[in-house]
């Protein structure tokens, strides 16, 4: 009987031949993280246990990034207590100035490798799946207790394989992808789940673009979200690892719990408009539906391929008047990597902000926080009531595209339309 | 453990951002985050949520966030159990590891009413509506999840094994 790429990482790690859809097993893990927000929990949690030390330092990082640099006392205290933990502890931390938010950073230093097992106090550690390595997100607890024995329990997910076919149209993204899966499987609609992107138009796919995607299988209540390994996925590591690592493929005859082919040819830029990722929409369907915000960043699409596609759109063109245009790099190299290529100029010039990279709004933690009755278009990956500010205030999620379309336009916006739209 | 209380009630995927708001995660303190629990779609339920009430909801209960605030601010306002439809598994595994009990029952979730009595058996798994006198068997938790709980919650465990593996003196 064959297996997944999922049931092979998760057999290799718990040290067994196979392993079937349901069982309970323990796993050796080669990644446990935490940030500032999850980390002061699980080192209170791990102090409990006794122990001095955390089981391998070197597979233990903490990244501060949503509320840092501190926006106020009590984050400072937090982000205090996991700076003293990680200095007394030898793990690998990434300081403010040389970090980002977290899911961009553990990339870019080449620690999240394909066959590996990562987990995170974080919802969105779902993420490394993009690289072919079952990853996913725990809490505090679960973290604490994996940096102490330096294993963790995983119920072994049934995956679901996604089938993605047709011709991918040229402006279309691993975010208007994922969006569309969401809208059509609904926020539960994997529960639980190893999601399996595969088909010809995957193939082809970008890694930034399938980060896209695994980032946000949590919203589809996802385990987690795995590609499979290929040339792509071999130039990407190679470019950023020196570090070993093992790629798993899934057999022919895997079994899985449901096989959806989804044709890509006439997608159109996706939005999902409040409150849930699954109410999604074509950008071109939505008139007139003005903004006051736009926000681009995040672990979803704050990376230089995103930035790319933004500076294209507002190169010579100006933010509405109306509009706060929040651009936020995801990790100092990116930050970097824009002003070398001269997007920091593009979005100053165009009235848009560009700050230090941080979760920041993301979550309503700072730095464009909403007010009661406004509305914002994100390219963050939740849209839910409260999550970017006040419980009545909107959040219409996108991909880069969109968002600056909308910035300029100061309504939701089709990238498709610009000619005409920024004018 | 069984648990006595009413309940209020809750729709489909009650997000962990709107349990607790990311606005009140600068601290970890139990009684804290129960002042802000459920604010973002339910304000004032920490006013009025009463030590033993119980949860009762939708599908895919807590998803979004990985956040071990969300159950730590349930338990800490007094809430006793949760029953759902389903629950967000990273939720579900924070709830197990700090010892929120929960349990799954989409009947009973279906017939609810706000404010009907519950009582809840977790070791014999039923629940009863004290309104309507319906019983409904609750599905039973994995044998791996009833050693956390029996363990009293997850750290507890880890304790011990860290003990028996002679990593910490006794
Ligand atoms: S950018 Fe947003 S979703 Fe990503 S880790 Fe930060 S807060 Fe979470």
């Amino acid at each position: 009987m064959g297996m997944t790429m999922t049931e092979k990482i998760l057999a290799r790690a718990s040290g067994r031949e196979t392993v079937e859809p349901g069982e309970i097993v323990e796993v050796a893990v080669d990644l446990v993280m935490t940030n500032d927000i999850t980390a002061p929990l699980s080192i209170r949690e791990f102090k409990k246990t006794g122990l001095e030390r955390v089981f391998d330092p070197k597979k233990v990082v903490l990244v501060p990034d949503h509320f840092v640099p501190a926006k106020d006392i009590k984050s400072a205290e937090q982000a205090k207590i996991m700076r003293e933990f990680a200095h007394e502890q030898g793990t690998i931390y990434f300081e403010v100035g040389r970090a980002g938010i977290e899911h961009v950073v553990l990339p870019e230093n080449g620690l999240t490798l394909p066959g590996q097992v990562i987990i995170g106090a974080d919802s969105h550690s779902c993420t490394y799946g993009a690289f072919n390595a079952f990853s996913t997100g725990m809490g505090s607890t679960d973290i604490a207790a994996a940096m102490a024995l330096g294993t963790t329990w995983v119920r072994v997910p049934p995956s679901i394989k996604y089938v993605y076919k047709g011709t991918l149209p040229e402006d279309i993204g691993g975010k208007d992808l994922i969006l569309h899966t969401i809208g059509l499987i609904g926020v539960d609609g994997a529960l639980s789940a190893a999601m399996e992107f595969t088909g010809p138009v995957i193939d082809k796919l970008s890694i930034d673009d399938r980060i896209e995607m695994a980032n946000m299988a949590i919203e589809a209540g996802a385990k987690t979200g795995i590609f499979p390994f290929d040339e792509l996925t071999r130039e990407w590591m190679a470019q950023y690892s020196d570090n070993p690592y093992e790629p798993v493929f899934s057999d022919d005859d895997a079994t899985y719990q449901e096989v959806i082919e989804i044709d890509v040819t006439d997608l159109r830029p996706v939005v999902a408009l409040p409150h849930l990722p699954s109410n999604t929409h074509a950008a071109a369907d939505i008139h007139d539906m003005t903004i006051q915000q736009v926000v681009i960043g995040s672990c979803t699409n704050g990376r230089i391929s995103d930035l790319r596609e933004v500076a294209a759109i507002l190169k010579g063109q100006q933010v509405h008047p109306e509009i706060r245009c929040i651009i936020i790099p995801g990790s100092q190299e990116v930050a970097k990597q824009a002003t070398r290529e001269g997007l920091t100029d593009i979005f100053l010039d165009a009235g848009a902000i560009f700050s230090t990279s941080t979760c920041g709004p993301c979550l309503g933690g700072y730095m464009g926080v909403l007010a009661e009755g406004e509305r914002c278009v994100s390219t963050t990956n939740r849209n839910f009531r409260g999550r970017m500010g006040h419980r009545n205030a909107e959040i219409i999620l996108a991909g880069p595209r969109v968002a600056a379309a909308s910035a300029i336009a100061g309504k939701v916006a089709d990238p498709r339309a610009l000619p005409v739209a920024a004018i | 453990m069984r648990f006595q209380g009413k309940n209020w009630k809750f729709p489909d995927d009650v997000d962990a951002d709107v349990i607790i708001p990311a606005r009140y995660l600068m601290t970890t303190d139990a009684d804290e985050l129960a002042e802000h629990v459920m604010e973002d779609i339910d304000p004032g339920f920490s006013k009025k949520v009463q030590k033993g009430d119980i949860i009762v909801a939708g599908a895919n209960f807590g998803c979004g966030s990985s956040r071990e605030h969300a159950p730590i601010a349930i338990k800490a306002a007094g809430v006793s159990c949760i029953i759902a439809k389903s629950y967000a598994r990273i939720f579900y595994r924070n709830a197990i590891n700090i010892g929120l009990p929960i349990v799954e029952c989409p009947e009973a979730v279906d017939d609810a009413e706000e404010g009907d009595e519950f009582e809840i058996d977790t070791d014999e798994g039923w629940v009863r509506n004290t309104r309507t006198g319906k019983s409904y068997e609750v599905k039973p938790f994995d044998p791996f999840i009833q050693d956390i709980i029996a363990a009293g919650g997850l750290m507890e465990a880890v304790a011990k094994r860290v003990r028996e593996q002679g990593r910490v003196a006794e």
